[in-house]
């Protein structure tokens, strides 16, 4: 399987997922979408030595996923490409930041390794409430929640159309790539004397009918603006979810839950 | 480069979603004032394909590994600044969405370190003045070599903008504690080697639609001549670059030791004075010879610290790095001249 397949086969699982229903997945997309950015941004907010304080914000997913009845596992597989970023960036802390913090039974635990984890943790934490909102929103249910908020129309219809045609040019790639993989069955990856025709031949082909294509779209009545067929309006039940949400977010920045739960264990 | 949420503070996250949402709205202003709706497909479909061209492997010969298409300098060449910009956008878009590469949070700085420097430094400062200019010739053939030379320097400059964009995000962030320069050191070489690759890449891809479709190309005009372009223009104009390259860039020379001096003597100024606990002033041999040695050194050396001697002022600087530039130049001149007179030599000795 190549990559472009890979990728096919990813985008397809987040349309699976998206389309099952859950009572996660009646919630208005811009309740879901603006309690998304409330989460990452208190996340992103805590101490890079609290984290203990950020710790407890792993309930929010967890909850989200079993209501919704979202596979974990499909999460953890995506972040083979968030962790080494964040992995490189932190694993030079506790070469630096030597500094004992804490001691548990006598093994000193310096800031570098408490600032590794919690970069870790954070990166964890923000890709399971991306992956969340993605799993639980059909992309035109998340377009027309973008244009309630106000984003441009040219931006929200590009990203619709875009994401439309990223299956068919993937797809069409992959065939490329396969057949000429087929002819040139030892070679790594393209010759360097395909690099231009290569993509470019498609790249032309898919300009030209891309023409043709909004020829149609005029002849059909297309005038810049794209009409969602959105079926409900943002009712109270998504108010107050979104309430909900933004209050335990508050809650749980400004308590630290973990030394609560703590000290009634160890006093 | 494609950042991670958890690499930057809320404030920063925040200031570069202002300042990628500016560019935007700057774009799709330009965009509605040229009345130029009908862009909408062709740039769905051109950022689709482009999507899915970046998983394409490209052999670089001679190495084993494989390397990918610069998306922003081929989006411009395209579709313009403006729509590329956009474009862009919505390919970061789904790469984060869909299969989280770069965060949520993180889009606009991805945003800025991507698709601005790509589309809008790649298209304004470097692909329209090399396309208006004549450099390398009024013809067909000093026009490819415009895209190709526009292709790779605008690919290498906004990656190296875009490497140094998260080295000043992560640290702003507060996220790690890498020093800014030790992470400079790691950021930037490496993005040099792929700015290179993904230069050559897209230059390959320009390079087929001129030839086939010159039209598609912003700034670009159809010449029938196809006469072959001057060589000496070529070697003025690289000469130029050159001198720009190595001036320019010098100013910027940091004054913290480089990686492997840090790592031996660390940064007494800036705090990390015991690395490997080695005294700079008393490292190395000490004997007689090795003394006369660094004085001859010193006596010979006329740029000392890449400055002229006693000069603390950047422009001693700048014009070691235009001199090194030239010693390197003139040095390879003289191995073309001493080489040509070898095959000169042997040739006749065939004959």
């Amino acid at each position: 399987m190549n990559k472009m397949q890979k990728a096919l086969r990813e985008l397809s699982e987040m349309d699976e997922l998206a389309a099952r229903t859950s009572p996660i997945h009646s919630i208005h997309p811009a309740a879901k979408f603006l309690s998304t950015i409330a989460y990452i941004m208190v996340v992103l907010s805590f101490d890079k030595y609290d984290l203990n304080g950020l710790f407890p914000m792993i309930l929010w997913p967890i909850i989200l996923f079993q209501v919704s009845g979202t596979n974990v596992r499909s999460c953890f597989y995506k972040l083979r490409i968030v962790l080494p970023l964040v992995m490189a960036v932190g694993l030079f802390n506790p070469f630096f930041d030597k500094e004992i913090m804490v001691r548990i039974g006598g093994v000193g635990i310096s800031g570098g390794v408490i600032s590794m984890i919690t970069l870790m943790l954070k990166g964890v934490f923000c890709l399971m409430a991306s992956f969340l909102l993605m799993a639980t929103t059909k992309i035109d249910n998340l377009c027309a929640a973008l244009r309630k908020l106000h984003v441009p129309s040219m931006i929200v219809s590009l990203l619709l159309l875009t994401y439309r045609y990223v299956g068919v040019m993937t797809e069409e790639l992959s065939v490329m790539t396969d057949a000429y993989h087929l002819r040139a069955p030892n070679q790594k990856g393209i010759h360097v004397s395909a690099w231009g025709s290569f993509l470019g031949q498609l790249l032309l082909r898919s300009m030209d009918k891309a023409q043709e294509i909004y020829s149609a779209m005029l002849l059909r009545g297309y005038h810049e603006h794209f009409h969602y067929s959105e079926n409900r309006r943002f009712n109270v039940h998504d108010a107050i979810f979104l309430v909900i949400a933004i209050t335990i977010f508050v809650i749980l920045r400004i308590y630290n839950l973990t030394e609560a739960l703590g000290g009634l264990v160890v006093r | 480069m494609h950042m991670a949420d958890a690499l930057l503070a809320p404030a920063v996250a925040a200031t570069m979603y202002v300042a990628s949402g500016t560019g935007a709205g700057f774009s799709i202003n330009k965009l509605r004032k040229d009345d130029e709706p009908q862009k909408l497909p062709v740039m769905a479909v051109t950022s689709a394909l482009v999507f899915a061209g970046q998983m394409i492997n490209y052999t670089i010969p001679g190495t084993g590994s494989s390397g990918h298409m610069c998306g922003g300098m081929l989006l411009s060449a395209l579709l313009g600044p403006q729509a590329g910009f956009l474009s862009m956008i919505v390919i970061l878009a789904i790469q984060c969405l869909f299969f989280a590469d770069g965060g949520l949070m993180a889009l606009g700085a991805n945003v800025w370190n991507m698709a601005f420097y790509g589309c809008f430094i790649g298209y304004y400062l470097i692909w329209r003045p090399f396309m208006r200019s004549k450099i390398f010739g009024d013809n067909r053939n000093g026009q490819r070599w415009r895209i190709i030379v526009a292709s790779i320097v605008g690919c290498i400059v906004t990656l190296q903008l875009g490497a140094f964009s998260v080295v000043l995000e992560t640290s702003i962030s507060g996220i790690t504690e890498l020093p800014f320069g030790a992470f400079v050191a790691l950021m930037q070489p490496i993005h040099l080697a792929i700015g290179l690759v993904e230069g050559l890449i897209t230059s390959a891809v320009l390079i087929f639609i001129y030839e086939t479709r010159t039209e598609l190309l912003q700034d670009v005009e159809r010449s029938e001549s196809d006469k072959k372009g001057s060589l000496k223009s070529v070697i003025v104009t690289l000469g130029i670059a050159v001198l720009v390259v190595g001036g320019g860039l010098s100013l910027f020379a940091s004054s913290n030791p480089d990686g492997l001096e840090w790592a031996l003597f660390g940064n007494a100024e800036e705090g990390y004075a015991e690395n490997m606990g080695l005294d700079e002033d008393n490292f190395g041999i000490e004997s007689t010879v090795a003394e006369k040695a660094g004085a001859i050194q010193e006596t010979t050396s006329f740029l000392p610290d890449y400055a002229f001697p006693d000069s603390e002022a950047a422009m001693g600087t700048t014009v070691s790095g235009i001199v090194g530039s030239a010693i390197v130049a003139g040095v390879a001149v003289l191995i073309c001249f001493i080489g040509g007179f070898f095959r000169k030599k042997k040739t006749a000795e065939a004959q």
